[in-house]
């Protein structure tokens, strides 16, 4: 079960927004460039989230570059989840090949600041502030089976190969 | 049941018969990475314990996003690209060779391949029927080991296309227009495959800007066939024994199918901050602009240039307007300098880059003060893309850059060319 606080965002939250280019000689200085997570759509982000939090987007979250330092940085700020109602596909792959759990559930129904437990097991996201109730969509298996593993190169490091 | 071209290749080369949905392991037939993205590539590549690529021939690591690099923090990125290169013996395409996705145009994608690259605009290689799509580090460090990947087979949006454009309006109005018209998430997780009358006598230069922006939309791949044009361009290349013919089947199944007419599009602007907001640039021409960018994977082909030049000669830029041109590859540059087009671009007061990303994403060579505006005829308008979330990023045909750099105001070319 994981459990924190929702901070919300808006649609169309880029790769941009997350890790922009003009930090791109801080990309082999990962926890120098984790201080800068969510940078341009909340300055105050970094120094706010705790671990266990949620970052919370509308529709076509992560959209743009394949930079998986997004994700990546996203994880290293604590976030134990990204809840989006929609979310761009290369980000999504890059978040479970990072271990991110990214889910996909009508968003609308999460304020920033409410208290969220999601169980990942059922599906569920229990909104602790209103009592709701949201249901998120499961994960694709293949998708699954590697974010169970942490990520791909556990999971590759483990498999050795792709299991079909 | 006929098959797209997504599940054309993708069945190819996964040995069976895939449809949209299946899974399918996939051999990889390119993998590169570029130099924002390559260092956690190689990080990712050592970390689950591989020493060996499957195929030195067919992995390249680019240096073009900071080219030449301008901070030490860079530089070192590029010395470990650079070790990494010698020690497993794979290309390096190092700074001043040119962006990834055109060196890749003109020297490697091949119709039916699958490629994978660390760079979402990775599916400009759709362009010559190529499977290419932009993907993590960790995913093309697993591609660069094990020469294979995983897939969704994707849905295909039919994207048919009649009629030809009119005076002033180019493929790059096209993709704007449709990104617009389909919303930034409108094919997300689908491909992308661009058909119709309109298709066949379309260079393949103006395919690449159209597959470029796919991801735009949210795009796995944008493809297009392998045909008589595709050969063109390849044997313009020199490369015609790597020219294979490639069309989706006559019966095969697409999730919806949207017509356009070219000849109904005009001058199209994405405005500030998402490639979706779109409008007609005669609608704009009050927005004065600071800089304009004519360049990147998008639109810094040699055509990109003869545009420019055939606007831009005996003309000046206008005295608020700063004019950066940044030719794709060295090849462009050097037909550029050849054709003379490069002379006309400096004499309108132009800055000619070296061959590489740019400003595009806000790393050098032009990124944005507070407040100012630029009009780019590269792929992104993200806040902050061009190096300040404080500035405002037009995108635009080339035609429509160099009209308006010309007046300082977004312009529509139409207005210039029939001056």
């Amino acid at each position: 079960m994981l459990k924190g606080r929702a901070f919300k965002f808006g649609d169309n939250i880029s790769t941009d927004h997350i890790v922009p280019g003009r930090l791109a000689h801080l990309r082999s200085n990962l926890p120098e460039l984790a201080k800068h997570v969510l940078e341009d759509a909340d300055p105050d982000f970094a120094s706010k989230v705790q671990p266990g939090d949620f970052v919370v987007g509308g529709s076509n979250f992560g959209l743009g570059s394949s930079r998986e330092h997004a994700p990546l940085v996203i994880k290293m700020a604590g976030v134990s989840a990204v809840l989006a109602k929609s979310v761009a596909r290369i980000f999504f792959r890059n978040a479970i090949n990072r271990g991110l759990p990214v889910l996909i559930c009508d968003t609308d129904k999460i304020k920033d600041g409410d208290e969220l437990e999601v169980d990942m097991a059922s599906g569920n996201v229990k909104n602790l502030t209103t009592g709701k109730d949201i249901s998120f969509k499961p994960i694709p298996d293949f998708m699954l089976n590697i974010l169970n593993e942490g990520g791909l190169v556990p999971y590759i490091t483990k498999h050795g190969d792709f299991k079909a | 049941m006929g098959k797209t071209l997504a599940e054309k290749i993708l069945s190819d080369k996964s040995g069976g018969l895939r449809k949209a949905g299946d899974i399918a392991i996939s051999s990889v037939d390119l993998a590169f990475v570029q130099d924002t993205t390559g260092p956690l590539t190689i990080r990712a590549f050592k970390e689950a314990g591989f020493c060996e690529l499957a195929n030195h021939e067919k992995t390249v690591l680019f240096l073009d996003h900071a080219a030449p690099s301008p901070n030490w923090q860079l530089s070192n990125d590029h010395v470990f690209m650079r070790s990494f290169a010698r020690e497993t013996g794979c290309i390096l395409s190092d700074v001043g060779e040119g962006v990834c996705h055109q060196v890749v145009a003109e020297k490697l994608a091949k119709p039916g391949d699958v490629i994978v690259g660390a760079d979402s605009h990775t599916v400009t290689a759709g362009g010559i029927g190529a499977f290419a799509t932009g993907m993590g580090s960790s995913d093309v460090a697993v591609a660069f080991a094990l020469g294979k990947t995983w897939f969704r087979v994707p849905d295909t949006l039919l994207i048919e296309l009649a009629g030809k454009f009119s005076r002033g309006v180019y493929a790059k109005d096209l993709i704007l227009h449709l990104i617009g018209r389909i919303g930034a998430d409108g094919a997300t997780y689908k491909a992308l495959e661009f058909g119709g009358s309109g298709v066949t006598k379309m260079a393949v230069t103006d395919r690449l800007t159209i597959a470029n922006m796919a991801v735009e939309a949210g795009a796995k791949v944008g493809l297009f066939p392998s045909d008589e044009m595709t050969y063109e361009y390849l044997k313009s290349v020199g490369r015609e024994k790597d020219y294979k013919p490639l069309y989706p089947d006559p019966d095969a199944q697409y999730s919806e199918k949207i017509s356009i007419d070219l000849a109904a599009l005009e001058p199209t602007v994405s405005k500030p901050h998402t490639v979706d907001n779109t409008a007609l640039a005669r609608d704009l021409k009050d927005i004065n602009v600071d800089q304009v960018v004519i360049g990147t994977c998008t639109n810094g082909r040699l055509e990109d240039l003869e545009i420019a030049a055939s606007i831009l000669k005996g003309r000046r830029r206008h005295s608020r307007t700063r004019l950066i041109i940044g030719p794709a590859s060295p090849k462009v540059l050097r037909d550029g300098v050849k054709k003379g087009y490069i002379d006309i671009l400096l004499a309108a007061g132009g800055i000619i880059l070296p061959p590489g990303c740019g400003p595009c994403l806000g790393l050098h060579q032009g990124a944005l003060g507070d407040d100012e505006v630029c009009l780019s005829t590269a792929n992104r308008n993200f806040k902050g893309r061009m190096g300040n979330p404080k500035g405002n990023i037009y995108l635009a045909s080339t035609a429509t850059a160099a009209a308006s750099a010309i007046t300082g105001k977004i312009t529509d070319p139409r207005e210039v060319l029939n001056a």
